[in-house]
């Protein structure tokens, strides 16, 4: 049984232009994006920067209202929910921003950060409040006798541990962590990880973790996705999908990952040129203008989504 | 249960320094010019607040045969035409003057901030409509709009606070819009939706304290600003009634006498003069201090 | 390795202080190493470790005050500390030019893209303003920019952040500099557009016999493209090495957390779900802990380490370490 499923769900940004703010054109961030996510999984969605990952991310938890589609989160579709259910359904399905500077209230101490979404939900007493929030402090490898501290007080690593908490305060039961340790230096990056996987085991969570890295997301998933422009164009179980990737895109990705070992020296794929614009995306399917092995189909007919075998996904025409 | 094997895990970083009330103070008092104003704004307020020590006898009660004196050891400013020390009207006057002040940018504050964050954080028709509202108001002058306001509602010192007031409305929503537009974007407001905060807590609890910075500057600027129109309302005779004393009343009927009696008009006039200065001081100063991105 | 045996640009126990309201900072805490003719050197560390400060020092492109640098920095046996404003000025850009991480940033948007490569140009290379545009037509051609021509008569906004960084590798390569200093030049890109840049430089590095000092963060770009790494941590050097030795046999234990810590593509099976973890948090540059200044994170730390810095200890030719284990 699948805990969130994403049909189809698309985001299109208006471009307004003009006095009278009319609607000339189209940004489609998200064209069409698929996916399901068990119960205590790691789905890794990776991608470059505008491919469209970190909208996905917000659009199910409808931070941004998405264009069209389906979310289903624990058997409810978040999309048709009123306002006031919306705001009960983010008890359970939260999300750890990726800077860590920003997404905690600079005027706001520890302590009233982590209780906010407690507050929100839930009616308990001064003493409780404070026992709660010293529990998830702990949880989280911070000392709870700094719940009066504020959000400068601490570094990089430190906050985003904050910002664990926050998102864990009411027992979530999946977590959209968006590029969380991206901001973070690599030593740092370390500890996070390990902390995410090790509340993962404890509390059974999901996570749905958005990244461009590819070396962290392998580390942490289950299954990945691999997204450009708007679409999922890949999508199989970590393993499967590094060591077989059968996209030209994943394998152009994954050949230029810098690898770590100096002995090692690998053959690149180098893509030429760059990124399309999603306000007018290729005809076809979207990386034909890149595609190293691309047909003349490509640039017709959009490519489907396919399984070619053992939970392999992927949307191209040369399957 | 999270292992911390070394106790140092995460202590948490000490402070840059003690603290940013006292970062933001040592910012300010690098900068004389702030503290000049902050100073002359200090003998303001204690000087309305001592008026009566100061100034023993009654700063309205005419005595017509020291009229047009030019500074004595007893009338250090002299009298004026109706032989009243400008001393003490002066003193008792900024009195008046603080109060208008304040009332001005508590109208401002009461009506702009709450317009300015609705505007600002729905967006959308209510933006719109409030936006345009403001953008008339801002079309004219805020002195003739004030001045407008009085020929509707009448003189006296309730409806000069009024109509300044509402002069300065239009300003506090820009302002206000302006900061919760680039506060809106940012993450932890978003992050405060997304644990299930409710709208109006969001308004109040997150983004009103991360726009105060701009605010307070902005009302420090104002309270000048509302000293000049008040005192330029008194001037044209429909401000602040006599004979209580008010600096642009005074101004106004020393006007008379300017050549053979020229320091009726001056005195009052160093006095607007120096008020208004010292809070746009102030506010420079302050804004200086509290913008972040002025480090060192 | 063969080396000539002069070094192009030596750094000789370089200090840089910022004067702050808050108090000095040490942001870089007397550092030395070497780089050669044609070589590329990688300069390791995490934020704060006073890798960039470094960089700016070389080139004094900080404002002194608050910052305050001291030490000898010995560009081709000069010592550019000693130079005046002018005699540093004809050295940016022309001798030693230096490429910025945030390519959106470090372009004015208000010129056209030839117009700002050729500014260097006229100014060190004396070119007539045809001369110099044409000059920046043939570097845009030479970092791969498709359609030069047309493409430098546009204004930054017009180009992605790949090409941006592209022309900033042109900018910095118009005069044929001595010295290339790449402050996380591909850190704010994507890892194909990464890729691209990294083999252009790669390429232009062989082409003009540079040499490149390469600071990062990232150890797998260090492992593609440097031959030498100088690792820095809380200001100071803690390790130099060959780059295979320093991944093969990396002796202080920042070196090693740091390798430990990164995940490795196909090799969770190995290592399992758990990294590595360098416990603790990186030292503000405010309060340095004493001894060694790893001492508080390190996991073979020993009593002395609290109290005593540890010596440099010289292993071999451009192979040291600054830790008392070694001592």
């Amino acid at each position: 049984m699948a805990l969130l499923e994403v049909n189809n769900l698309k985001k299109y940004f208006p471009i307004k232009k003009g006095i009278l703010s009319r609607t000339v054109g189209q940004v489609q961030a998200v064209d069409g994006v698929s996916f399901t996510l068990k119960k205590g999984e790691t789905l890794g969605l990776v991608g470059e920067s505008g491919c469209g990952k970190t909208t996905v991310g917000r659009s199910i938890l409808r931070l941004i209202e998405p264009t069209s589609g389906q979310v289903t989160f624990n058997g409810q579709n978040l999309l048709r929910l009123e306002r006031e259910e919306l705001r009960k359904v983010r008890a359970s399905l939260q999300i750890i921003f990726q800077d860590p500077f920003s997404s905690l209230d600079p005027r706001m101490n520890v302590g009233q950060i982590i209780a906010e979404p407690i507050r929100n939900h839930l009616k308990i007493s001064k003493s409780e409040m404070r026992n709660q929030v010293a529990y998830l402090m702990e949880r989280v490898g911070l000392h709870p006798e700094q719940m009066s501290r504020y959000p400068h007080e601490f570094s990089g690593g430190q906050r985003q541990r904050i910002g664990i908490a926050r998102a864990l305060a009411l027992n979530p039961l999946a977590v959209i962590c968006d590029e969380p340790v991206s901001a973070l230096d690599v030593s740092i990056q370390a500890q996070v990880i390990n902390l995410l996987a090790q509340l993962q085991e404890q509390m059974n969570l999901s996570y749905l973790f958005i990244a461009h890295d590819l070396s962290i997301v392998e580390h942490i998933s289950d299954r990945v996705a691999v997204m450009y422009l708007g679409r999922i164009v890949e999508l199989a179980t970590d393993r499967e999908l590094y060591q077989n990737p059968m996209h030209p895109y994943t394998q152009a990705l994954l050949s230029a990952v810098p690898i770590p070992d100096p002995e090692i020296r690998k053959k690149k794929i180098l893509l030429q040129g760059d990124v399309p614009s999603p306000i007018n995306p290729p005809s076809g399917c979207a990386f034909h203008t890149r595609c190293p092995e691309r047909k003349e189909i490509c640039s017709r007919e959009e490519p489907i989504f396919q399984n070619i075998g053992a939970d392999h996904w992927v949307a191209c025409h040369l399957m | 249960m999270t292992e911390i094997k070394e106790d140092n895990v995460c202590q948490p970083r000490e402070p840059l320094s003690a603290s940013r009330f006292r970062r933001n103070w040592a910012k300010l008092r690098r900068n004389k010019a702030a503290l000049v104003g902050a100073v002359l704004i200090l003998m303001y307020v204690l000087s309305a607040l001592l008026a009566p020590v100061l100034f023993t006898g009654n700063p309205s009660a005419p005595n017509l045969i020291n009229s047009l004196e030019t500074p004595t050891l007893k009338n250090p400013l002299g009298t004026d035409e109706l032989g009243r020390s400008i001393l003490g009207r002066i003193i008792y006057g900024s009195r008046i003057s603080l109060l208008i002040a304040v009332g001005v940018v508590s109208v401002g504050i009461v009506l702009g901030i709450p317009l300015g964050l609705v505007s600002g954080y729905y967006g959308g028709k209510i933006d719109f409509s409030i936006q345009r509202v403001t953008d008339t108001l801002l079309a004219f002058p805020g002195f003739l709009l004030a001045l407008a306001l009085v020929a509707v509602l009448g003189v006296g010192f309730k409806n000069t606070v009024i109509s300044i007031g509402i002069s300065m409305v239009p300003m506090y929503i820009r302002l206000v819009r302006g900061c919760v537009l680039s506060v809106r974007e940012e993450d932890y407001v978003e992050a405060a939706r997304a644990v299930g905060t409710r709208d109006v807590i969001i308004l109040i609890r997150h983004i009103l304290p991360n726009v105060m910075v701009p605010i307070t500057v902005q009302t420090s600027l104002s309270m000048g600003m509302a000293i000049l129109f008040a005192a330029g309302l008194g001037f044209l005779g429909i401000g602040v009634q006599p004979p209580t004393p008010e600096w642009g009343t005074m101004l106004g009927s020393a006007r008379s006498y300017l050549f053979h009696a020229p320091h009726v008009a001056t005195f009052p006039g160093i006095a607007i003069f120096l008020a208004v200065l010292s809070f746009n001081l102030l506010g420079d100063g302050l804004r200086d201090a509290l913008d972040p991105r002025f480090k060192i | 390795m063969s080396e000539p045996a002069t070094p192009l640009l030596e750094i000789k126990d370089l200090h840089t202080r910022f004067h702050t309201l808050d108090g000095t900072v040490n942001a870089v805490d007397g550092v030395d190493f070497d780089v050669y003719q044609g070589e590329t050197l990688g300069l390791v560390g995490e934020s704060g470790c006073g890798k960039s400060v470094t960089a700016l020092s070389i080139l004094q492109l900080l404002r002194c005050p608050p910052a305050e640098i001291q030490g000898r920095i010995l560009f081709e046996g000069n010592n550019l500390l000693d130079l005046d404003r002018e005699g540093i000025r004809k050295i940016r850009g022309n001798e030693i030019s230096m490429i910025f991480q945030e390519p959106m940033t470090s372009l004015n948007p208000v010129l056209r893209i030839g117009e700002q490569i050729a500014e260097a140009a006229k100014i060190h290379k004396r070119m007539t303003r045809q001369e110099a545009w044409r000059w920046a037509v043939e570097m845009l051609r030479m970092v791969q920019i498709p359609g030069p021509g047309s493409r430098s008569k546009q204004y930054p906004h017009k180009f992605s952040g790949g090409m941006r960084q592209r022309a900033m590798i042109a900018m910095a390569l118009s005069c044929n500099p001595r010295l290339i200093l790449a402050d996380e030049p591909s850190t704010a890109l994507d890892v194909t557009i990464q890729a691209q840049i990294m083999s252009l430089m790669q390429k232009l590095k062989e082409e003009f016999n540079s040499a490149i000092v390469l600071i990062t963060h990232d150890l797998g770009i260090i492992a593609e493209m440097v031959s030498r790494v100088v690792v820095m941590y809380a200001g100071k050097v803690v390790e130099e090495a060959p780059v295979k030795e320093l991944f093969k046999d990396p002796r202080h234990p920042y070196t090693q957390g740091l390798l430990g810590s990164i995940p490795v593509i196909g090799r969770k099976e190995q290592t399992g779900r758990r990294l590595q973890e360098i416990p603790g948090i990186v030292p503000s540059p405010m309060e340095t802990p004493l001894g060694c200044r790893f001492h508080p994170r390190c996991h073979k730390v020993m009593n002395r380490c609290q109290e005593q810095e540890p010596p440099m200890i010289h292993l071999a030719e451009h192979r040291r370490v600054s830790c008392l284990l070694e001592a």
